[in-house]
C-alpha cells in the first residue's frame, strides 16, 4: 500500500453528551483521493472538521484518540499551525466579500500578516489559480471583487486560496453540493488534476461522486466507520451488508 | 356571500388603506414644520460674519457662533474617541457570545443605559469629572456624550456582525489565521458598513443633547480649545440665547438651529450613504 500521511486512531468525538463519531480508524494515502461518504448526519462533516481542528469552533466540541499527521498528533499541535498544513474547502463557496479575486487568493498570507514582495505574491496568484483552473477565466479581471464570479469559479477560487497556502491535505466539505452539474464536472476534473501535487479527502453523500472521483472510499453510518478499502472494491464488492444496502439505495 | 356585505367590505378595506396612507403623511407633518420654521426664522441670520465671529454683549450689533460650531465639533470628536473604542468592543463581544452571564449582563445594561434621561448623564459627568477636576470643561460634556453614545454604538456593531456569515469566519480560520485578526481583519471590514452607520446615528442623536452639558461643558462666550476649560456648543448656544429677554439675541438662537438642524440632517444622510454604498455583497 502506498504510504500513509495521515493516521486517525480510536478516534471519537462528541458535542456535548452527544456522541457523533465512534471510534473511527483510518489511514490516508499519500497523494490520492479519499472519499468519505454516507447519509446525512452519519458524521462525516464532523470528521473531517476535526483533521483541520474546525469543530473546536462549537463551544461544547470534546474528542478522544489521536489524529496524526505523519507522526505528530495533531491534537498537541497550536490549531493555526494544523489549519496552515491542511486546508479546507466549504459546502458553500465563501470568498472574501470585501477583497479582490487577486486578494482573495493571497488571503491566507495577508490575513496571517506574512510579508511577501509583490513578484512573490503575483507567482503565488498565478500558480494558485492554475492550479485551480482558474486562471484563463479571470486572469484579466484580477482587481474585481471575487463575488462577482459564478458559483463554480467562487468554488475555484476558494480552492486557489487553499492551495496558495501549499497545505499538504485539502479537505473539501461537499464541495459540488450548491453547483450545477457542469460546475461540479469542472471541480471533479479538478481534484482528478490536483491529487497529483496534494492529499485530497472529500466528504460527499453523492455516491455517484464518489465512484468517480475517489481511490478509496470511506463508509460512515451512524458515527460509525461500517467500510474502508479501495474505491473499485468498496463499489463492486462491499463486504458489508451495511454498505451494498446504502449503496443500492435501500436507505440513505 | 351576499353582494351587500361583499360591498361593505370593499367599502372597509378602502377606508383601512386611506386611514393608513393619511396616518402615515401626518407623521411627516412635524419634522416638515419644524424644518420650516426654523429655516424661516433662522436663514435670515446666517451669514459668513455669523459662522466666523464670537458673540459679543448684550446691546452690541452682531455676533456669531464661531466657538459653539467649534465647542461642538471638540465635544463630538472627543466624545467618540471615548464611546467607539469602547461601544465596537462591547458590541464585538455580545456578537461572538451570545449566551453566557456577562453577555447578558452587558445587553442588559446597555439597555438600561439606553433609557437613562441625558440630564442623569449630565449630573453623572458633574459628580465624577468635574467635581474631581474642580472645574467644568468640555472633557467632562464629552463623558456624558460619550456614555449617550455607547449603547448605539453597541447594538448596531452587535446586530450588524451577527449578519455576517459564520462561514466567512471559517473561510479565514481555515487558513491558520488567528482569532484576532479574523475579528479584525476579515469581520470588521466586512461589517464596516453597518459600525459606521451607527456612529454617525449616535453623533446624530448627541449633537443636539442640551441637558448633558448644562453642569459640564457648561457654555463660554470664548473661543477656547482647551479641553479642560469650558466650552461653547451649539445646543447650550441656543438654550442660553433662546431664554434671554433680548429680541436680537433670539434671532440668534433660530441662526445657530438652523445650523445644528443642519448638520444632524447632513449626519442622517452621511449614514445612509454609507449603508448603501459600502453595502457588502455575500
Amino acid at each position: 500500500m502506498e504510504s500513509t500521511i495521515l493516521t486517525i486512531e480510536d478516534f471519537s468525538a462528541y458535542f456535548g453528551t452527544n456522541q457523533v463519531l465512534n471510534n473511527v480508524n483510518l489511514s490516508v494515502a499519500q497523494k490520492k483521493v479519499t472519499a468519505i461518504m454516507g447519509p446525512s448526519g452519519c458524521g462525516k462533516t464532523t470528521l473531517i472538521r476535526c483533521i483541520n481542528r474546525m469543530h473546536e469552533l462549537v463551544p461544547a466540541a470534546q474528542v478522544s484518540g489521536r489524529i496524526l499527521l505523519h507522526d505528530k498528533n495533531l491534537y498537541s499541535m497550536n490549531p493555526i499551525i494544523v489549519r496552515r498544513k491542511i486546508g479546507m474547502v466549504f459546502q458553500k463557496p465563501n470568498p472574501f466579500p470585501t477583497m479582490s479575486i487577486y486578494d482573495n487568493v493571497i488571503a491566507g498570507y495577508k490575513l496571517n500578516g506574512i510579508r511577501i514582495g509583490k513578484r512573490e505574491k503575483d507567482e503565488i496568484v498565478e500558480e494558485s489559480l492554475k492550479r485551480a483552473a482558474l486562471w484563463g477565466e479571470v486572469k484579466d479581471n484580477l482587481h474585481r471583487k471575487g463575488t462577482f464570479l459564478s458559483g463554480g469559479q467562487q468554488q475555484r477560487l476558494c480552492i486557489a486560496r487553499a492551495l496558495a497556502m501549499h497545505p499538504e491535505i485539502l479537505l473539501l466539505d461537499e464541495p459540488t453540493s450548491a453547483l450545477d452539474p457542469k460546475a461540479t464536472a469542472h471541480i471533479e476534473e479538478l481534484i482528478a488534476e490536483l491529487k497529483k501535487q496534494v492529499t485530497i479527502i472529500i466528504v460527499t453523500h453523492n455516491i455517484a461522486q464518489a465512484a468517480r472521483i475517489s481511490d478509496f472510499t470511506a463508509f460512515i453510518y451512524l458515527g460509525e466507520l461500517v467500510e474502508y478499502g479501495t474505491s473499485e472494491k468498496m463499489f463492486t464488492v462491499p463486504k458489508d451488508k451495511r454498505t451494498e444496502e446504502y449503496l443500492t439505495g435501500k436507505f440513505g | 356571500m351576499s353582494e351587500h356585505t361583499l360591498s361593505l367590505r370593499i367599502i372597509k378595506d378602502r377606508g383601512f388603506k386611506t386611514l393608513v396612507i393619511l396616518f402615515s403623511f401626518i407623521t411627516i407633518v412635524p419634522l416638515l414644520f419644524i424644518l420650516f420654521h426654523i429655516i424661516k426664522n433662522g436663514i435670515g441670520v446666517i451669514n459668513w460674519q455669523f459662522l466666523t465671529s464670537l458673540p459679543k454683549p448684550v446691546g452690541e450689533v452682531g455676533g456669531g457662533i464661531a466657538n459653539a460650531i467649534v465647542g461642538t465639533f471638540i465635544l463630538i470628536v472627543m466624545s467618540c474617541m471615548l464611546s467607539i473604542p469602547l461601544g465596537v468592543s462591547a458590541g464585538i463581544y455580545l456578537s461572538e457570545r451570545r449566551e453566557g452571564w456577562l453577555a447578558s449582563l452587558v445587553r442588559l445594561s446597555v439597555d438600561i443605559l439606553q433609557g437613562i434621561p441625558s440630564i442623569v448623564m449630565g449630573i453623572l459627568a458633574y459628580a465624577w469629572v468635574v467635581l474631581s477636576l474642580g472645574t467644568f470643561s468640555a472633557f467632562s460634556g464629552s463623558v456624558a456624550l460619550g456614555i449617550m453614545m455607547l449603547p448605539i454604538i453597541v447594538r448596531s456593531t452587535e446586530e450588524t456582525l451577527k449578519l455576517i456569515p459564520e462561514m466567512l469566519k471559517e473561510a479565514s480560520l481555515s487558513l491558520g489565521v488567528p482569532y484576532y485578526r479574523t475579528v479584525l481583519r476579515v469581520i470588521l471590514p466586512a461589517g464596516a458598513s453597518g459600525i459606521v452607520t451607527g456612529i454617525l446615528l449616535s453623533v446624530a442623536r448627541v449633537a443636539g443633547e442640551t441637558a448633558p452639558l448644562l453642569f459640564t461643558a457648561f457654555g463660554s462666550p470664548f473661543m477656547d480649545v482647551n479641553i479642560f476649560k469650558p466650552v461653547n456648543s451649539l445646543p447650550l448656544v441656543i438654550f442660553n440665547y433662546a431664554t434671554s429677554p433680548y429680541p436680537s439675541w433670539h434671532q440668534l438662537a433660530w441662526g445657530a438651529s438652523l445650523v445644528l438642524v443642519g448638520m444632524v440632517l447632513t449626519l442622517n444622510f452621511s449614514a445612509k450613504l454609507v449603508t448603501k454604498r459600502w453595502k457588502v455583497q455575500f
